[in-house]
């Protein structure tokens, strides 16, 4: 399973240093979409890879923070095409692995055709699809390694063992481990079971395993960080980034 | 996953409907279905689905359904003959009577039987979205009937203009639950039960009230709502001797539409009309017709036909009917209308209202606005073919809608005494 590998391989070397890497979400075009590329670099220089956040009308996997971002990127304009024309004519460009979170429609409405190759060309490696369970993905899978772009799997709390068996079989890039079920951006306490589960889903991984959803203290990420490979940090980062405060300063500031 | 609808093969996509091949085991109507979920509700559509095998189509539970239907839901529900609308149109009108079922629409049928499916499940509370309000109310009076505790998401702006709905599901014991996110109608409530459903996959039941989202939702809500056209077929056997040339339904998701037609989709001498609300106009934003003016795209789980601009971003509707006010339709309708078994058409808010008016004078019968667009449909049909026999589902009664009708067709009235 080499599709992915860049993703991969830059989790680990970022485990290998310590503690867990460290993949930072942020929403295209928000809070404006003049400084997009800049705000990309800076959220880069502080984390080992970096989920771009399409925008949706409907973004039903998402809690408030998110839907919000989204929005206020809608109302400019924002869209997949501007987004993959930002990152293709950028001047500079991070050296983070970049992945695309977007839901399925804005993907289905730019052309399954025409999108792997304009995504590669961006300089995307992975893309993340909320809404797009294993059973529904062979046609964007096989389109996208067609250009050797990964595309994550997630696993969730309720996810029964022979089905996570399953997921890890297609993983590629990395696991998005949800953390809990719910939308994104609500606190979590982290119980035992949450990292009992973590530590199954370690074992059956062929891919590095990254923690998701409700990510946003250093605590969290001292205690999830021995268990995973990775900690996804998004709507804390988009509510920083929302106040107008130093995004790179709170990345590092949840680092161990 | 995607299909390009210009190369389906329109004859044998027919053939396998009158076979009853669809869904088929994954959830597809042709092209069209689907499950297009976050993760963590596959588990529990895993759940649903085995549950669907288990007992929609079980003697036990169907005698238990039926028994609810018949001595709580009042069903059969007539099929009257609209004497004065026959007279005014040149065509011999019927009626089914869906505003005579208890709540006062089709949706009850749905919710009686899909929070019968809950209590099977073992869930521990049930939530639904609701848009006009009925299927709100159906669920929260189903969840009273069946002791389970029911939580309701709805629109700020439909619970403004489906007011006395709101007090209805709260009376019956319900939590409604105001939707301030998106466009604050339809659409935004059923993406606030999707987030309060991920939240809690094992515990809750998701009681979805229109035939859209993931497999085997579009399955169930068709399922449970055919009782409309077996009756009307019936009906129409035993009170006329023949079947009608048309039936007529309106269509917004879609569920009363296809559970009146889906039992004559192999009577192929019966033509089936549905009725998309047309609006003020044509443009983006300006109706709720995804079958007129959309594309295929995903939504709310499913792959059908939407109103979105090019980006695939979902447009907001316009509908003076909150019931027929979202911008996608269930799958099953998607594939009837591609291969041409269903013809879909609008029909815009005045025509609606005037068709309201007039079933009105003519019957004694107040409609809700979504069956008025039914009722201009088959004025419009009526007009342009003589002397036809016509079956119209008329999916609710229209007390809902006082709050819009005082602010249109009663708006010059001066009231007092």
């Amino acid at each position: 399973m080499h599709h992915g590998n860049q993703i991969s391989e830059a989790i680990r070397q970022a485990r290998a240093k310590g503690g867990p890497a460290m993949v930072a979400y942020i929403t295209a075009g928000f809070p404006r979409r003049e400084g997009f590329i800049a705000l990309l670099n800076a959220v880069a220089s502080a984390s080992d890879v970096v989920e771009i956040g399409v925008p949706f009308t409907d973004p039903m996997a998402d809690g408030t923070t998110v839907q919000r971002s989204s929005r206020a990127a809608l109302e400019q304009g924002v869209s997949l095409q501007w987004i993959l024309s930002e990152l293709t004519n950028a001047a500079s460009k991070p050296r983070a692995p970049l992945l695309l979170m977007s839901y399925l429609n804005p993907l289905l409405a730019y052309g399954l055709d025409k999108l792997p190759k304009a995504a590669a060309e961006a300089g995307i490696t992975g893309f993340i699809v909320p809404d797009l369970p294993l059973e529904e993905c062979s046609d964007l899978r096989t389109a996208l390694n067609q250009y050797g772009v990964a595309l994550v799997q997630f696993v969730t709390p309720v996810t029964p063992a022979d089905r996570v068996k399953v997921l890890c079989d297609a993983g590629q890039g990395f696991m998005y481990g949800v953390t809990m079920t719910g939308t994104t951006g609500k606190n979590v306490a982290v119980p035992q079971e949450v990292l009992d589960y973590f530590a199954r889903l370690k074992q059956a991984a062929k891919v590095p395993v990254c923690a998701g959803f409700g990510i946003r203290s250093r605590e969290q990420v001292m205690r999830i960080g021995p268990y995973v490979d990775g900690v996804i940090v998004g709507s804390a980062l988009v509510e920083v980034i929302e106040r107008g405060e130093d995004p790179a300063a709170f990345l590092r500031s949840l680092r161990m | 996953m995607k299909a390009d609808v210009s190369h389906i093969d329109a004859q044998a996509v027919l053939a396998a409907v009158m076979n009853d091949a669809y869904p088929d085991e994954r959830g597809r109507f042709g092209p069209f279905g689907g499950r297009y979920v976050p993760e963590t509700l596959v588990p529990a559509l895993n759940r649903l689905q085995e549950g669907v095998d288990r007992f929609l189509r079980n003697p036990e539970f169907l005698a238990e359904f039926h028994a609810e239907l018949n001595s709580w839901v009042g069903r059969p529900t007539p099929l009257t003959h609209a004497r004065g609308l026959s007279k005014r149109w040149g065509a011999e009108v019927w009626l089914k009577r869906e505003d005579l079922a208890h709540t006062g629409a089709h949706k009850i049928n749905n919710s009686i039987g899909q929070v019968l499916l809950a209590k099977k499940l073992g869930a521990k509370r049930v939530i639904a979205e609701t848009g006009a309000g009925q299927h709100g109310v159906a669920s929260a009076a189903a969840c009273a009937r069946l002791g389970m505790p029911c939580t309701v998401y709805m629109g700020s702006i439909d619970m403004e203009r489906q007011a006395p709905n709101v007090g209805r599901m709260k009376l019956l014991g319900a939590t409604v639950m105001p939707v301030t996110s998106g466009d604050k109608t339809l659409r935004a409530a059923v993406d606030e039960a999707l987030r309060d459903w991920v939240s809690d996959p094992n515990g809750t039941y998701y009681c979805l009230g229109s035939a859209i989202g993931p497999h085997p939702y579009p399955y169930i809500v068709r399922e449970l709502q055919s009782v409309i056209g077996r009756e009307a077929r019936e009906q129409m056997l035993t009170q006329t001797g023949k079947l009608p040339d048309i039936a007529i339904a309106c269509v917004g998701g879609g569920s009363n539409a296809i559970g009146l037609f889906h039992p004559f989709v192999k009577d192929r001498d019966v033509r089936l009309l549905g009725l998309e609300a047309g609006g003020i106009g044509n443009g983006l934003g300006q109706n709720a017709a995804s079958i007129a003016y959309g594309t295929p795209g995903v939504l709310q789980g499913t792959y059908s036909l939407l109103l979105q601009d090019p980006n695939g971003q979902i447009q907001e509707t316009h509908s003076v009917s909150a019931g027929l006010d979202y911008p996608g339709v269930g799958p099953e309708h998607a594939l009837l209308a591609t291969i041409g078994r269903v013809q879909y058409e609008a029909v815009n808010d005045d025509d609606a209202l005037e068709a309201l008016a007039e079933c009105c004078a003519a019957e004694g019968i107040l409609p809700a606005i979504e069956s008025s667009h039914a009722l201009a449909g088959a004025k419009r049909f009526a007009r342009a073919n003589p002397g036809k026999r016509i079956l119209i589902g008329l999916s609710g009664r229209g007390d809902k809608d006082m709050p819009t009708l005082q602010k249109t067709l009663l708006k010059n009235e001066v009231t007092g005494g």
